[in-house]
C-alpha cells in the first residue's frame, strides 16, 4: 500500500492483514545495541521479561539475544540484568 | 401519509424515546446537566425492556466515547449523549471515532463551557468540536429532535458516509421544554432504518487493525480521505432527508430560509433561537423593514453552496453567534460565513452579533433590534449584543 492515493486507502484506515507492523523495522532507531556476555548470564530471563519491544528470545542453549530488526536500543535489559551480563555498545 | 397522534413530552425524553426506536445495541451515557434526562430516560427504556440495548454505566464521558468506539468497531450500533465539560472530556476521542469511520450517534444538549461555571445554554461546547470530523446537525424544536435523531443512524451508517453524527439540542431551551410532537410507528422506523451492516468489524475469526499507526507516507492520505468523506456526505444527508419528507412529510435542508424573498437584510441563526427569530422577522416585515431569515441546519459539513444561493440578493447578513471564537474577531459561524464569500465577486456586508451566551434569553424584541441595526450597516461589525460598554 506504500504510495497509495487517498482513494485507495481502505475506509477508516483499516489494516486487513494481521501483524503488518512486522514489516516496520524499528531497529533503525537504535544508537546502542545490547551485547550479552554469556559467561555472566545465569539464564534467568529477566531481559526477556522486561524488553518492551518483545524482541528478546532464548536460544537452544538457554542464552538470550535481541532481534536487531526491532531492538530500539533502550537499554532496559542491561539495566535490569542481575549479573551485569548485558553491555550497551554504541552502533557504529 | 398517516394521520398521527401528537403528544406532549419533554424534548429530552423524546430524544431518548427516539433513540429507543433505533434498535441501538450499545449505549454508554454519563449524565450531565442539561443532558441528564436523556441519559435517565434511555436507561428507563432499557430497564423496562422497551429497547434491547446494552446500557454501559461508565465513570466518565471519556469512557462513554471509548465504549462507543469499541462497540462500533465490533459492528454494534452505538449511542451516547453529553454536553459542555463532558463533551470537552470526550474531545480527544472524537477525531478517532470519525477517522475510524465509526457511525456513532451522539446527542449534545448544548451548554456553555467553564469558566465561569454555567449550566444553561449556548454553543460554546460544540464549537471546539468543529474540526473533529463529525457530522453536526442542529435542531430547532422538539419535533426536529425526534426526526433528526431517527434519521441520524441512516445518515451515519450509509455506506457512502460512515461517519459519526452529533445532533445539537440547545440545553434547557429545548431539552427541558414540553412540546407537542408525533412519532412514527416502530414498524415504519424498522423499515426506514435497517440493521447496521458494518464494512469491517473487529472479530477474532478475521483479525484486522483499526486506527493503526501511520507514518508520513500514509498519514496525509488518511486525513484527505476523512475530509473528503465529510465533504461528500452532504448529498447523501440530503437524500436521506428527502426520503424522510416523502415518508413523514417534514422537510429538512442544510440551509433553511424564512421570508428571504427580496430581503435586503438576512439574519442568520442556528439552533433553537431560529423560531424566535422568525417572529422577529415577521415584526420587522410588518414595520416595513426588508428582512429575512436563514437558518443553518447542517453545521458540518458546512453548507457553503446552499448558503450562497439562500442569501444571493442580500445587502447585509447579520450572523447571530451563540458562542465566541476568542482571538478571531468574531463568532465561529460568522468567521465561517465570511470565508464562504471571500471568493465571490459581489458579497454582502456581514455583521456579527454574539448573543445568548450562558443562557441569556434572546427575545423577539432582541431580533427586531438587531435586524433594524443590521439593516443600516455600512461595514463589517462584531458586537457582543446586550453587553454594556
Amino acid at each position: 500500500m506504500a504510495g497509495a492515493t487517498w482513494r485507495e486507502i481502505f475506509p477508516g484506515n483499516v489494516v486487513l492483514t494481521p501483524g503488518s507492523t512486522k514489516g516496520y523495522h524499528t531497529g533503525g532507531w537504535r544508537s546502542l545495541r545490547p551485547v550479552w556476555d554469556n559467561s555472566k548470564c545465569i539464564k534467568c530471563g529477566i531481559c526477556y521479561v522486561y524488553c518492551p519491544e518483545g524482541c528478546v528470545s532464548q536460544d537452544e542453549d538457554g542464552y538470550f539475544m535481541a532481534d536487531l530488526d526491532y531492538c530500539k536500543g533502550c537499554g532496559i535489559c542491561a539495566q535490569e540484568c542481575w549479573t551485569g551480563a548485558i553491555e550497551m555498545v554504541e552502533e557504529g | 401519509m398517516a394521520k398521527r397522534k401528537r403528544i406532549g413530552m419533554e424534548v429530552a425524553l423524546a430524544a431518548a424515546e427516539a433513540v429507543g426506536m433505533c434498535n441501538v445495541d450499545v449505549a454508554a451515557v454519563y449524565p450531565i446537566t442539561p443532558q441528564s434526562h436523556i441519559a435517565e430516560h434511555l436507561s428507563e427504556l432499557v430497564a423496562d425492556g422497551k429497547t434491547d440495548t446494552e446500557y454501559v454505566t461508565v465513570e466518565s464521558e471519556h469512557t462513554s466515547m471509548s465504549v462507543c468506539i469499541g462497540a462500533s468497531a465490533t459492528g454494534a450500533r452505538a449511542y451516547t449523549a453529553t454536553c459542555s465539560q463532558g463533551l470537552m472530556l470526550m474531545h480527544e476521542l472524537l477525531p478517532i471515532a470519525s477517522a475510524m469511520r465509526c457511525p456513532i450517534v451522539m446527542s449534545v444538549a448544548n451548554r456553555p463551557v467553564n469558566a465561569p461555571l454555567n449550566i444553561l445554554s449556548d454553543h460554546s461546547d460544540i464549537m471546539p468540536q468543529r474540526d473533529s470530523g463529525w457530522i453536526v446537525i442542529f435542531s430547532e424544536n422538539g419535533q426536529e429532535v425526534v426526526d433528526l435523531t431517527l434519521m441520524a443512524y441512516r445518515i451515519a451508517e450509509d455506506k457512502d458516509i460512515m461517519l459519526p453524527v452529533i445532533i445539537g439540542i440547545d440545553g434547557f431551551i429545548l431539552t427541558h421544554m414540553v412540546e407537542p410532537m408525533e412519532f412514527p410507528d416502530q414498524k415504519e422506523i424498522d423499515k426506514f432504518l435497517p440493521p447496521y451492516k458494518p464494512y469491517a468489524t473487529l472479530h477474532p475469526d478475521k483479525p484486522l487493525t483499526m486506527g493503526a499507526f501511520a507514518m508520513p507516507d500514509f498519514f496525509p492520505q488518511m486525513m484527505k480521505a476523512k475530509d473528503m468523506a465529510l465533504l461528500n456526505s452532504k448529498k447523501t444527508i440530503v437524500k436521506v432527508w428527502d426520503e424522510w419528507e416523502r415518508k413523514f412529510g417534514r422537510r429538512y435542508r442544510p440551509v433553511e430560509t424564512y421570508r428571504t424573498e427580496g430581503a435586503e437584510t438576512i439574519l442568520v441563526t442556528m439552533g433553537s433561537m431560529s423560531e424566535t427569530a422568525e417572529l422577529g422577522v415577521d415584526e420587522l416585515r410588518d414595520k416595513g423593514v426588508s428582512v429575512g431569515l436563514v437558518k443553518i441546519r447542517l453545521w458540518r459539513p458546512f453548507p457553503s453552496d446552499e448558503l450562497k444561493v439562500a442569501v444571493k440578493d442580500a445587502r447585509v447578513l447579520a450572523v447571530m453567534d451563540r458562542a465566541v471564537s476568542p482571538g478571531t474577531g468574531g463568532g465561529p459561524v460568522f468567521t465561517d460565513i465570511k470565508a464562504v464569500f471571500y471568493g465571490e465577486d459581489s458579497r454582502p456586508i456581514i455583521v456579527n452579533y454574539v448573543m445568548g451566551l450562558g443562557g441569556v434569553d434572546v427575545t423577539v424584541g432582541d431580533f427586531v433590534k438587531m435586524g433594524e441595526k443590521a439593516a443600516k450597516a455600512k461595514k463589517e461589525e462584531y458586537e457582543f449584543y446586550g453587553v454594556m460598554g
